[in-house]
């Protein structure tokens, strides 16, 4: 009797939880699967299976390569830069001193804005024809997003503005996990700054850096609202990313949400295993 | 969504009486399944019974859309609920409503999309309606005709927006051009920008483009093609035209502007939304430009027909059709507004007030018109232009990806003048899709 009431509790305390995981993830993610192995229009809904053609269609899109392509040279970019500068920062402002308090504010506060506002605030500060740097890209004959290279680097510029403050405190918050005497016993063996770092502070912060590397690399890859209003995707192509390629198959001219739904699904597969590997890579060096 | 239905059967077997109540507090937004009256039940002029009607437009043609739907408030029982979308996220709006019959009473269509809409389903049929008008063989033909499929008119033109060359006439003036005469050609129009450029102003160029912004260049490049005499597509609207002779001219002409630095530099990525803005600020000799922007341009500009190489004068008569979607459980009064809108009350009072074009060839020498030699000019070009009708129009020319900018792309910009044949073919295979 009793313990039938515990085992109702239990699934009362669990109900919430679960009603939103199920209606908020499992239902829209069975939902993508049907449509992935079906014939579905945007303006018209479903017309019936046709699996696997959506699949075909979608590998043999002309921008498929193009954009799985450019997604990884992002994401490499952006990993990169963002866990060396996130480290960095977090190094500078680990110290209490009497400026960091302000330094780390300021490092933190682009963190407040949206991604989406932030887009549109270097769209016009990238504009040619509304940015303050106007006179700078006329005397210099350049465009921020003119040329491929140049839209992804201005792109990259800034995410990082937007993430490095983000990271910093993640790095930050695994920093100060280090105690403080495992340092103390380094330098009493009389290591190097540099020695420190690289055999007693990286060493300790894997956990961190695992957590971080997996947050940005997946961040990365599903990249859509910076290309979308900076670049949407151009000047000629060179900057669609994969959930940019969604996108407009489901809604800008295809209008085909099947096929849509079959890239999502390939990039959903292909960020399990990236993820799953990333973790076990982190885990084997520890153990 | 569709999968509401799904997804509530789904749910409350899953999780009792807490999840039931909560997704029918979702079904409850759904609508009503009540039937609703015919429009063309309700006479020639569908019923004023104080009903409100949902109107959703696209935000280019905002301030239009505003007047008539304020005009109509103000003289009807029923009342029109405007809403507007910007102009990216329209068929992403449309499309989600059309799968969970959420449309609205009423809706407008940029018209290149008319043809595929219809062929969906989305509008409903309306030729009885329209076929009543005692003025019907006076509406504009590519709009009508843009929104019929088998016989049967689904659309009414909403707003007329026609590409015209504009040019400003104080730069002309000070350029040692001729004020008050249009370039005739292509030639000229280019020779005319360069004259501009030659003043060296500061931040003053001589034209402008949306060089990154297909439909941009669809509207301002295709009447210049049809104005020399070639086409742009096939008459089924299933095969490319675009590497004609005449449309070769076009792409060697513009490029050849683009190399001398005549054209203001942001063309180059520019995907829409500030196409016009530095003509409109007075910054760029000539363009060519929409019409419906001719209120708000704010100094002397002058008008005419967009040339083509050798002359000719054509444009593109685009803008917005509009019709009663298939979700509308009160097309009768829906019909009132459209019957309405075509009204010389609203076509003459409304639209031809705010120097736009009106939809109506008989009212074309109204007297607004009258009182500006623009909208004259406008009016009298509006009958050489042409609405070109493909299904696959989206995906083939207005995408940010389509084939058409990778095109138009390769011959002005990147001087890749050689790729004309395959870009060409490119964007016949989207259209044959």
């Amino acid at each position: 009797m009793r313990r039938g009431r515990q085992a109702l509790l239990g699934w009362l305390y669990a109900t919430p939880t679960a009603v939103f995981v199920v209606a908020l993830f499992a239902i829209p993610l069975l939902l993508v699967i049907k449509m992935s192995v079906s014939r579905w229009p945007l303006l018209t809904g479903d017309q019936g299976i046709n699996a696997p053609a959506n699949f075909e269609k979608a590998v043999d899109h002309r921008f498929f390569t193009d954009s799985v392509v450019f997604t990884i040279k992002y994401t490499v970019l952006a990993t990169v830069l963002l866990l060396v500068l996130g480290l960095g920062l977090a190094l500078l402002v680990q110290e209490s001193s009497r400026w960091n308090n302000l330094l780390r504010a300021s490092f933190l506060i682009p963190s407040a804005l949206g991604l989406a506002s932030a887009s549109l605030l270097f769209y016009v500060f990238y504009s040619p024809y509304a940015s303050p740097l106007k006179p700078l890209m006329d005397s210099w004959g350049f465009t921020f997003l003119g040329s491929p290279n140049a839209a992804l680097f201005s792109t990259t510029f800034l995410i990082v503005w937007r993430y490095a403050g983000f990271y910093m405190v993640l790095m930050l918050v695994g920093l100060q996990g280090i105690p403080a005497d495992v340092f103390e016993a380094a330098r009493s063996d009389g290591a190097t700054r540099w020695q420190t770092f690289w055999r007693v502070t990286m060493p300790l912060l894997r956990p961190t850096l695992a957590l971080t590397t997996v947050l940005c690399v997946t961040g990365s890859l599903l990249a859509f609202e910076q290309f979308y209003i900076l670049t949407k995707g151009g000047p000629d192509n060179s900057t669609i990313t994969v959930v940019q390629l969604i996108y407009s198959v489901a809604f800008q001219g295809q209008n085909d949400l099947g096929v849509a739904a079959a890239i999502s699904v390939i990039v959903l597969v292909a960020l399990v295993v990236i993820n799953a590997l990333q973790l076990r890579a982190f885990r084997s060096e520890e153990s | 969504m569709r999968g509401i239905l799904g997804r509530r059967t789904a749910l409350r077997s899953l999780a009792g009486v807490l999840v039931a109540t909560l997704t029918f507090g979702v079904a409850a937004c759904g609508g009503d399944d009540s039937a609703g009256t015919d429009a063309a039940e309700a006479g020639p002029n569908g019923v004023d019974d104080g009903s409100e009607l949902t109107l959703w437009t696209r935000a280019p043609l905002e301030k239009q859309a505003k007047l008539l739907v304020d005009a109509y408030n103000a003289s009807h029982k029923n009342q029109v609920k405007l809403t507007v979308v910007p102009n990216d996220d329209y068929v992403a709006k449309v499309g989600a409503a059309a799968g969970s019959s959420g449309l609205p009473d009423l809706f407008a269509a940029d018209i290149v999309y008319v043809p595929n809409w219809v062929n969906q389903g989305l509008f409903q049929d309306l030729s009885k309606n329209i076929d009543g008008l005692g003025f019907k063989d006076s509406i504009n033909k590519g709009h009508l005709s843009a929104g019929t499929v088998d016989g049967k008119a689904h659309v009414l033109p909403f707003v007329l927006d026609l590409s015209m060359l504009f040019w400003n006439k104080q730069l002309f003036k000070e350029a040692g051009l001729d004020p008050e005469k249009a370039p005739a050609t292509l030639e000229e129009y280019a020779a005319a920008a360069k004259k501009v450029q030659a003043l060296k102003k500061d931040g003053v160029y001589g034209t402008a483009a949306g060089l990154n912004c297909g439909g941009c260049l669809v509207f301002t490049w295709f009447p210049s093609i049809w104005a020399g005499g070639g086409e742009v597509l096939s008459a089924d609207g299933k095969s490319s035209e675009l590497a004609g002779d005449t449309a070769q001219k076009v792409y060697s002409t513009w490029q050849d502007l683009w190399k001398s630095g005549a054209v203001l530099p942001s063309s180059s990525g520019e995907t829409g939304p500030t196409w016009t803005a530095a003509f409109t600020e007075g910054k760029v000799g000539l363009m060519f430009y929409p019409a419906t922007l001719l209120s708000s341009t704010p100094f002397d500009a002058g008008v005419a027909g967009i040339p083509g190489p050798g002359g000719g004068a054509s444009t593109f008569v685009g803008g917005d059709g509009i019709g009663v979607s298939k979700d509308s459980k009160k097309a009768a009064q829906a019909w009132n507004f459209l019957s309405w809108m075509m009204s010389e009350e609203a076509q003459v009072e409304v639209l031809a007030k705010n120097k736009d074009v009106v939809s109506r060839s008989d009212l074309a020498g109204n007297k607004y018109a009258a009182a500006d030699p623009r909208l004259v000019t406008i009016n009298e070009v509006a009958g050489k232009g042409d609405t070109p009708v493909a299904m696959n129009f989206q995906q083939a020319f207005n995408a940010p990806n389509s084939p058409w900018l990778t095109l138009v792309r390769n011959q002005v910009l990147e001087g890749k003048t050689g790729d004309l044949q395959k870009d060409n073919e490119e964007i016949t295979a989207v259209l044959g899709q």
